[in-house]
């Protein structure tokens, strides 16, 4: 996983509430192998509509976009990870919004994006503002948890794990093999402690 | 960590602490520990995870504690000539099963149905677990006091590896329900009402015990149906203490434990509940005796009413964000500000889902039916294979399809509308499920969510319709 650390790109606005899994990609586009990349499915069904905020994306000054800005409860719902991946193949690396579903901001994160957490109102101002707007470019500062944008500046929230694990590109997997002895021994210690909990295998009595 | 873990077993535990304490097994200085999994369910969704597996040339780590269901793509009529798309998904989940040696509830299985209905009926769901599926009604487990929560593909392959996960202790949330529920509802009403009342995600960042008289008197199918809703809630996930409902249930399931060792097993899950001085994050009570059929009118579980209640009108919302946000989903619903939920007429119903589509909701459908013809055409997807078998041998299938609604296999189906079972753009459909998203059911679909009878109700008059007015003898 690439790193993030400090970067500076155009943000796009998509001034929703509850933008669901089910809208970043409908349920139908996920037979498909990610190696087709899932960036044009991104929104698709919202992007169909004229009157959606969601095209967007599809305004020249936000082709280069990979920061979104959006309302409260993002990425609620489903928790297909194929949402994430539309995100990144898109070309995503941070979604602020003021508040998200706690499975899609964990998947978020073991793709390299940037879930950044801001006040209800500091969405509002960052949706109206006219440098997005126009798609200026702001600059997002993870080490000091801020968005720049003009002489504006907004502080976000991140778990502190996550936090470093973004600003290392680590990947769980490779953390976690470090604990196998951990895990062998655990398992030990229960299996005595729960002998209940593995499935009984044996025909009915 | 230590130290907090040190003062945390000295102090009243909650059902949440007492599972998560038994399952740690490393607490990592930054606050996250790794727990280990007792139960990993996979489904045909899960092939990103066995490709992210085999990018590494992986093995899974423990295939006997991993379950395999094929479910989400499944088709529920003519099962015998698969779509080659749909045969291409089913088919790598059995592939990717058998060289792995995982156990495969697959298409011809009698064991096949919905993930969440099929393996607590199983007898794999128990008490004091932690199971993980990549499926976010996972949490619908947790009516048996499990553990249980939903995870993305990379985590699913991270528990393939390692049969453990990296987790921050959640929030502990307490809904207490109280008193006895009125006729003409159930557990769908009471988390459809929690929901209106906490938000989407008023539960984000908890995980929720369920409690009280209301939730005592509920049946495991009840409970189920109220634990599947939690992430409708924002909640990691939503359990219950096992009780001697739990326990008879339990009792002669085919993976439970057996004889002897139930008995012994019963002995170590009556210590799994809240110790009464345990304290919660946050606690909600409800008064179950107030409540009504309750269904959602808009684009989020959270924008639910009674059905005596009138859609809402925007004008009259002060804040200029939340009234676009309703404007917006009234436009989408085809709906105008101020209209009874009584009389909105409707083109189709679905009954099925992980939500509602057990034997005591077809059970609960068919009452309303029986010997009474639908208005509209509609689906009805029993749970499981042995769900649809013991309708069957109840006669429930007869009912239904002498109301003229379709009675078909059992799998995902018009839920999410991945196997082709879709509701057409614009139309409007009564539904047991759990998402009313824009087009979560198709393209264009209009979905409102509630219980199985007021589906029923609306099936047979063609309008949503208060299923009271018609169980308490009134006109059809
Ligand atoms: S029935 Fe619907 S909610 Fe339940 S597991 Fe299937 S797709 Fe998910």
């Amino acid at each position: 996983m690439t790193p993030l650390i400090v970067f500076e790109a155009v943000a796009c606005p998509l001034p929703l509430d509850n933008v669901d899994t089910d809208q970043l990609i409908p349920a139908r586009f996920m037979k498909r192998p990610r190696s087709d990349g899932y960036g044009q499915f991104l929104l698709h069904d919202l992007r169909q509509d004229a009157s959606s905020p969601a095209c967007a994306l599809d305004q020249d000054r936000f082709k280069s976009c990979q920061i979104l800005i959006a309302g409260r409860n993002f990425g609620c719902g489903s928790s297909r990870e194929a949402a994430v991946y539309a995100l990144a193949d898109f070309g995503f690396r941070c979604v602020i919004a003021s508040s998200f579903g706690d499975i899609f901001a964990s998947n978020a994160v073991k793709n390299g994006i940037l879930p950044a957490v801001v006040s209800p109102e500091q969405a509002e101002t960052l949706l109206a503002h006219q440098g997005v707007i126009q798609g200026e470019t702001m600059i997002i500062d993870l080490p000091d948890q801020c968005i720049r944008i003009g002489n504006h500046t907004v502080d976000f929230s991140i778990d502190p794990v996550w936090k470093t694990q973004l600003l290392n590109g680590w990947d769980d997997i490779d953390m976690t093999v470090s604990y196998a002895s951990d895990i062998a021994r655990f398992n030990q210690s229960d299996a005595v402690a729960r002998p209940w909990a593995q499935p009984d295998r044996s025909p009915a009595q | 960590m230590t130290e907090r873990a040190g003062s945390l077993s000295s102090r009243p535990k909650t059902l949440i602490d007492k599972i998560w304490d038994a399952h740690v097994v490393v607490d990592r200085e930054d606050g996250q520990s790794l727990l280990w999994v007792d139960r990993h369910l996979l489904h045909e969704g899960s092939f990103h995870a066995f490709d992210q597996l085999a990018k590494r040339q992986a093995r899974l780590h423990r295939p006997d504690l991993t379950f395999g269901i094929a479910d989400h793509y499944v088709p529920t009529r003519n099962r015998d000539s698969l779509a080659p798309e749909i045969k291409r998904m089913v088919d790598q989940l059995s592939d990717n099963c058998a060289k792995h040696d995982v156990t495969l509830f697959g298409l011809d299985d009698p064991r096949q149905g919905i993930v969440h209905v099929t393996i607590p009926a199983q007898g794999l769901t128990l008490p004091g677990t932690i199971m993980v599926c990549g499926d976010s009604h996972t949490s619908t487990h947790g009516a048996f006091g499990a553990y249980a929560f939903g995870i993305g593909a990379s985590e699913v392959a991270h528990v393939m590896m390692t049969q453990a996960i990296w987790q921050k202790r959640p929030k502990a949330m307490r809904v207490t329900v109280e008193g006895a529920l009125p006729a003409g509802t159930s557990a769908k009403d009471i988390a459809l009402h929690l929901i209106a009342t906490i938000g989407a995600d008023g539960a984000q960042g908890h995980a929720i015990e369920y409690a009280g008289s209301t939730i005592r008197a509920l049946s495991m199918e009840g409970r189920l149906t109220l634990c599947n809703l939690s992430i409708e809630a924002g909640a990691r996930l939503g359990l219950i203490a096992p009780d001697d409902t739990t326990f008879a249930f339990l009792r002669g399931k085919p993976f439970a434990p057996k004889g002897a060792a139930f008995e012994a097993a019963v002995h170590a899950w009556l210590s799994l509940r809240s110790d009464e001085k345990a304290v919660f994050d946050r606690e909600i009570t409800i008064d179950a005796t107030a409540l009504a059929p309750t269904l959602t009118w808009g684009t989020t579980p959270e924008q639910a009413l009674p059905i005596t209640a009138n859609t809402p009108d925007p004008a009259t919302v002060g804040d200029a964000a939340r009234a676009r946000t309703l404007t917006d989903a009234l436009d989408y619903m085809g709906l105008k500000p101020n209209q009874p939920l009584t009389g909105i007429a409707i083109d189709r119903v679905f009954i099925g889902s992980c939500t509602n589509s057990r034997i005591e909701d077809l059970r609960a459908a068919a009452a309303v039916l029986a010997g009474h013809r639908a208005k509209v055409p509609g689906l009805v997807s029993p749970g499981s294979s042995a769900v649809k078998q013991q309708a069957e041998a109840e006669g429930l299938d007869r009912i239904f399809t002498e109301a003229g609604l379709q009675w078909v296999e059992s799998g995902c189906s018009m839920c999410v509308g991945m196997n082709g079972d879709l509701v057409p753009a614009g139309e409007r459909c009564a539904s047991t499920t759990n998402r009313n998203f824009k087009g979560r059911q198709g393209p264009g679909s209009r979905t409102h969510l509630m219980s199985p009878a007021m589906v029923a109700a609306a099936a047979l008059t063609g309008h949503l319709t208060d299923v009271r007015t018609l169980t308490q003898g009134a006109h059809r």
